[in-house]
């Protein structure tokens, strides 16, 4: 099967094992190259099991789309990653996998990646009227509202979120192998003095 | 313009409906009492679990998973310690393979023994549920003399399990796994030909072959449709190459089909357990590596080194080279799968879940498009929903 993926074009394959190909390709093959990998009598990867992203906020491609499907014949997982920018949208790719539906959906909501020709791009998993993308690497981990029932208006109010104590995010790395090797002065031993 | 008059009733089932279990907000068209769409709204229940992890070492990530699906919390366990062993190059010990396969069978006869009465009791019978219950708790003390805890167990830890079984525990199994088929009978003959059962789920909820595929399905609800794919057969890991067991398949796909898979897997799942028994010998039940698990603690007494190992163990935690992974198990809903990004670091810099239910769920529309309201409570019975694992 690896000689028949070499030959699908624009696509690189970068790592391999028993049951998992992984292989990239760019945006706006995404489609041709899944159509290929479902429908080709040497491929079949007749499942798709899951659409999730990677968010890399310092990167110019700031997210890594990953398609995870599944061949039953020929008992394969394969990992498709593409490479998006910020305010890019991507094709959706229902119209090959039905299954595609709330996954999209759910890759919208918490990382903001839109998908176009969605049948119905909504939120799945945040609440109503959510704002903000959550698994973004930019969204505090506390969010930014919280919410409580309030006795004298008698309903469910948001608030902007208090914390009563700082949030705590342990450095424990090692002090000796996190630190970078250079001190103050420490350019001055390198000056060339020829 | 001609006018129309529609004939629909929109209704709103849950996300308080003890049929919905757990919090699912169903919204369904009605034409009298028969089902035109129904569309669910998940995330009643979501956590966050995802990017809780992002902030968590390896080690802390493993209590989440319990809290994933609450009615199989080890084999969700086992797939992130299978991810993480994965990107750390690890292989763990025999003895720690073969408890693995054992707790990972306990728990999908547990959780199987929740969902078959939990569905018998969404369609009228309430006997079952308590047989089922005090059937459970037996199996749940040996989830407590091996974890510690009933449920939320954090045992299968990357690098093996947290610690050896107890003395006599291969026994105490064995014994027990001799009993345990009598009770599955008895159930059978409480509900397997039981009239009322049998006319609330045959041809009920249909999904074909095709579908089920295209529709990303797996587990008891892939195999009712017919097709014999099970990852513990087809993609081996711990000790399952070393079992043998048959993959009940079902012929029609609707929700007797989806209940009888389920009984018969029960089954199954105790032959590969005394399979397991025969064959564990004593030995290690995690990597020696003191840099991945904890040393003993005696050593921790008498050794610096020991003593510094745990204190960088339980602070920071082990670093994991830089890579990414898709593993997945058999869990007893279907596949479940961590993909799972490192940057090299001792945090997991994504740790993506695929939870088998939401790709159950997706198709719930559709299964019971044309079946009574009262139908969908079925459908979702047989369907096996826990929220703690769709909502994340």
């Amino acid at each position: 099967m690896l000689a028949e993926l070499r030959k699908i074009q624009d696509c690189t394959i970068i790592n391999q094992s028993k049951y998992l190909f992984e292989i990239e390709c760019k945006k706006s093959n995404v489609n041709v190259v899944l159509k290929k990998l479902k429908d080709h009598s040497h491929f079949l990867f007749d499942q798709l099991l899951d659409i999730t992203a990677v968010d890399h906020p310092s990167r110019e491609f700031r997210f890594d789309l990953i398609y995870i499907i599944q061949s039953l014949k020929n008992n394969k997982k394969l990992i498709l990653k593409t490479y998006l920018k910020e305010n890019e949208t991507i094709e959706s790719i229902t119209s090959i996998y039905k299954a595609a539906d709330w996954y999209e959906r759910e890759c919208y909501d918490l990382f903001g990646v839109e998908f176009l020709n969605h049948p119905d791009l909504r939120r799945i998993m945040t609440d109503y009227n959510f704002e903000g993308h959550p698994l973004r690497k930019d969204f505090p981990l506390t969010g930014h509202t919280e919410v409580r029932y309030d006795d004298l208006e008698k309903k469910v109010i948001y608030e902007p979120v208090k914390l009563s104590q700082e949030f705590r995010d342990f450095d424990s790395e090692s002090p000796w192998e996190g630190m970078k090797n250079d001190l103050i002065g420490d350019e001055k031993s390198k000056i060339d003095k020829s | 313009m001609k006018e129309v008059e529609l004939n629909t009733t929109t209704i709103n089932f849950g996300p308080q409906h003890p049929a919905a279990h757990g919090v699912l907000r169903l919204v369904v068209e009605l034409e009298g009492e028969v089902v035109k769409r129904a569309e669910p709204h998940i995330g009643l229940l979501h956590r966050g679990t995802e990017k809780l992890i992002e902030y968590k070492t390896y080690l802390q990530a493993v209590p989440y998973f319990d809290r994933l699906d609450y009615v199989s919390p080890m084999c969700q366990e086992h797939a992130f310690a299978l991810a993480t062993e994965n990107l750390l190059k690890i292989e763990v010990p025999q003895r720690a393979k073969f408890i693995r396969v054992i707790f990972a069978e306990v728990t999908r006869i547990l959780n199987h023994l929740l969902n078959i009465p939990a569905y018998a009791a969404d369609i009228g019978a309430v006997t079952p549920f308590l047989w089922c219950f005090e059937e459970r708790e037996k199996l749940l003390e040996f989830h407590e003399a091996v974890s510690g805890a009933r449920f939320h167990a954090a045992y299968f830890r990357p690098g093996g399990v947290h610690q050896d079984m107890p003395e006599g525990m291969e026994e105490r199994l064995f014994e027990h796994f001799k009993k345990l088929p009598k009770f599955i009978d008895d159930l059978e003959e409480l509900l397997t030909n039981n009239r009322i059962l049998r006319q609330r789920s045959v041809d009920i909820g249909i999904i074909s072959k095709n579908d089920a595929i295209e529709w990303g399905c797996s587990g008891p609800v892939l195999r009712s449709a017919g097709v014999p794919w099970d990852l513990r057969r087809s993609q081996p890991y711990d000790a399952y190459d070393k079992v043998d067991f048959e993959i009940p398949i079902g012929k029609k796909g609707d929700c007797f089909d989806r209940y009888l898979v389920r009984i018969e897997e029960i089954r199954q799942s105790i032959s590969i357990i005394n399979q397991c028994l025969q064959q564990i010998k004593p030995g290690d039940v995690s990597v020696e590596d003191n840099k991945i698990t904890p040393p003993k603690r005696n050593q921790m007494k008498k050794s610096m080194e020991a003593l510094i190992h745990h204190f960088k163990l339980f602070t920071e935690g082990y670093r994991v080279p830089e890579g990414k992974t898709y593993n997945a198990v058999e869990a007893p809903k279907g596949e479940f799968g961590v993909f799972l990004v490192s940057d090299g670091s001792s945090k997991p810099y994504r740790c993506k879940i695929r939870a088998p239910g939401f790709a159950h769920l997706q198709i719930l529309d559709q299964l019971s498009k044309g079946h009574l309201m009262a139908d969908i409570a079925a459908i979702l019975g047989s369907l096996d929903i826990v929220f703690g694992e769709i909502d994340r």
